[in-house]
């Protein structure tokens, strides 16, 4: 049943709706041993989670009876942004994933994330679903805040992705989402996968495989699960940042998700101007480059490539 | 007077941006003062021109003091300038969430680190700075309560208030912030305006600016000696908020004395022109923001008052 949990007035003929998808039992909501929540669209150039949305509430619609807990849906916590391929909230301009947990007596936006944030809690777990940006691709991955990642690893192992990166950047920042459910005691994991303004079935399809598999090792799903891989668990200390050291064009010679060798050319920075390569990119380590840069005009210090380096 | 080039982003499509400082005076780094660092800042440029324009005719008169050595940064944002945008480069990165920034980071952090190298040094720092809501504040001065703050300090601008805030997590990536964690005073001075330029409040704040730097030794100026500062907390500002959404009447100024139960704004119906609301004054006070936009959303902050204080 679509629910809405946030509605605000817009100046002119409209309010801000944050809507969710409450899927419950066939018995009914007290027959669930738990609730899970999925959440999305915080960042609205970040389309990825659409299609886990989309494709998660499929499979439960096809077999609801292998469902035995609560799963609440929210494709779109940031409605203006997705509309709009805005990243951040539209017309204030704030990043939307710097908000939480709101103030249910501020102002409109600081009362729609608290309202998030109250629905929220009460969940067994909750997956944060994005999608890098438009800069670069990224394989399906779980970031962990240092601070929770003993309890919240070993739902993470579950998830299918390709690796689980224990972090401290801005992704698992104080001000988030994710953070201030752990906070507040609900287990929250983030999920980064593909690029911005994209659908990649692929990875989705992998993420949502990792979403039932959770929901059955917690109970939340009888239903058959398709056979999930174990991630690499990688720190800050294993993850080489590649960035540029010069303005120009970026063009990747190497596939993205592919193991590459020290001293490996990963791309080129070219002039178009002067019709020249500027610099050659290389690996400083071996391992998966598991980030690559799509978006191809670089300043100096941009982000071209990360590389999970093997032990 | 000298020019210092403090940082150089460098564009394949553009002519480089340069980040230049004018430094007055020779010795003790005494006062650092920063203008636009948000692509719409044009008051806090044109505050810190006139203060360059002034400070080189004191410095010609003999009026710096010996041993001190004051720097003032107009602004470090050119390309956003030049574009209408608030924020910097594709990422639209808030170079006033960069701080302290990282010599190997994405380019906002690499200049929020080159700056940090070259303001981190100064006794004073001062910032001219923004609100993420359009409004008109009543000109003060603002400090993070960080532990190193010192309000009394404040009180030297001869402004008419002091606001000390309790940072929030999003508040620790500001320049404000980071300048007192390197053991620097630092100061924030809103004016009334952003984008557009006020002669008269642009005035009262290189006034205030002048009369600090003549308290503190740094320069010979004679100047009215401003108002004994009234110093608050952000706790005792009490928030009056829109009901609905709609156009936004204003009734009522930053800095005007309103009492409880007068109106103070409307809220008009976009379609019929109709009284949607009538905001009233909650409390004796005087407005310290006042809502400039002409739409306002469900919830959002009409106008922030001063609890139970008169002129």
């Amino acid at each position: 049943m679509i629910e809405t949990v946030a509605k605000l007035e817009l100046p002119v003929g409209e309010h801000i709706v944050i809507r969710k998808n409450r899927l419950v039992p066939v018995e009914g909501e007290q027959a669930a041993n738990g609730r899970m929540t999925l959440v999305s669209g915080i960042h609205g150039d970040e389309l990825e989670g659409q299609y886990i949305c989309y494709e998660v509430g499929r499979r439960v619609r096809e077999h609801p009876e292998y469902l035995r807990g609560i799963l609440d849906i929210f494709p779109a916590l940031n409605p203006l942004g997705i509309d709009t391929a805005h990243r951040t909230v539209p017309k204030i301009n704030m990043d939307m994933n710097r908000m939480f947990p709101g103030d249910p007596a501020g102002g409109m936006m600081d009362r729609v994330v608290a309202a998030v944030v109250s629905d929220i809690i009460g969940s067994d777990i909750c997956l944060d679903i994005h999608a890098s940006d438009s800069f670069v691709r990224e394989i399906p991955q779980v970031r962990l805040s240092q601070d929770f990642a003993e309890k919240l690893l070993p739902f993470a192992m579950l998830t299918n992705v390709d690796m689980i990166w224990k972090n401290a950047t801005a992704t698992v920042h104080e001000s988030t989402l994710a953070h201030s459910l752990n906070v507040l005691n609900v287990p929250a994991l983030v999920v980064e996968m593909g690029q911005g303004q994209s659908v990649n079935r692929q990875y989705g399809d992998q993420v949502v495989d990792g979403i039932f598999n959770v929901m059955s090792h917690m109970g939340l799903w009888t239903g058959p699960v398709n056979e999930t891989q174990i991630p690499a668990v990688s720190d800050d200390g294993e993850v080489e940042f590649i960035r540029s050291e010069e303005t120009g064009i970026f063009l990747p010679l190497m596939a993205h998700n592919h193991y590459v060798r020290r001293s490996d050319v990963i791309g080129e920075i070219v002039d178009p101007y002067s019709g020249t390569i500027k610099s050659r990119v290389c690996a400083p380590v071996g391992g998966l480059l598991f980030t690559l840069r799509v978006y191809p005009v670089v300043y100096e210090g941009d982000l071209l490539a990360r590389i999970l380096g093997q032990p | 007077m000298f020019i210092k080039d403090l940082y150089t982003i460098r564009s394949t499509y553009r002519e480089d941006m340069k980040v230049r400082g004018y430094q007055f005076g020779k010795g003790e780094k005494s006062a650092c003062i920063v203008g636009s660092l948000r692509g719409d800042e044009i008051q806090q440029m044109y505050i810190c021109a006139r203060l360059v324009h002034i400070l080189k005719e004191l410095e010609s008169n003999g009026c710096i003091s010996a041993g001190r050595q004051i720097l003032v940064i107009p602004e470090v944002s050119a390309y956003a300038i030049n574009i209408g945008t608030r924020f910097f480069g594709v990422y639209d990165a808030d170079l006033n969430r960069s701080f302290p920034g990282s010599r190997y980071g994405e380019p906002a952090a690499r200049l929020a680190n080159a700056l940090m190298a070259e303001m981190g040094d100064y006794v004073y720092g001062i910032q001219f700075t923004s609100f993420y809501m359009k409004g008109e504040f009543v000109p003060h001065v603002r400090m993070m309560e960080t532990g190193y703050q010192n309000a009394s300090l404040a009180n030297l601008f001869g402004l008419p208030y002091v606001m000390v805030r309790k940072p929030a997590p999003i508040d620790t990536k500001t320049l404000n912030f980071n300048w007192q964690n390197e053991a620097t005073a630092a100061f924030s001075v809103y004016t009334n305006q952003n984008e557009q330029v006020d002669e008269k409040s642009a005035s009262q704040a290189v006034a205030a600016v002048l009369r600090f730097l003549t308290r503190m030794g740094i320069i010979r100026y004679e100047s009215h000696s401003g108002y004994i500062s009234h110093v608050l907390y952000e706790s005792d500002l009490s928030d009056v908020n829109a009901a609905s959404g709609g156009i936004f009447r204003g009734m009522a100024l930053a800095g005007q004395d309103v009492r409880y139960g007068n109106p103070i704004a409307q809220i008009i119906d976009p379609f019929d022109g109709s009284v949607k609301e009538t905001i009233k004054a909650p409390t004796d006070g005087i407005v310290f923001f006042a809502h400039t936009d002409s739409l306002i959303g469900e919830n959002d902050v009409a106008y922030r008052l001063i609890h139970r204080l008169h002129e």
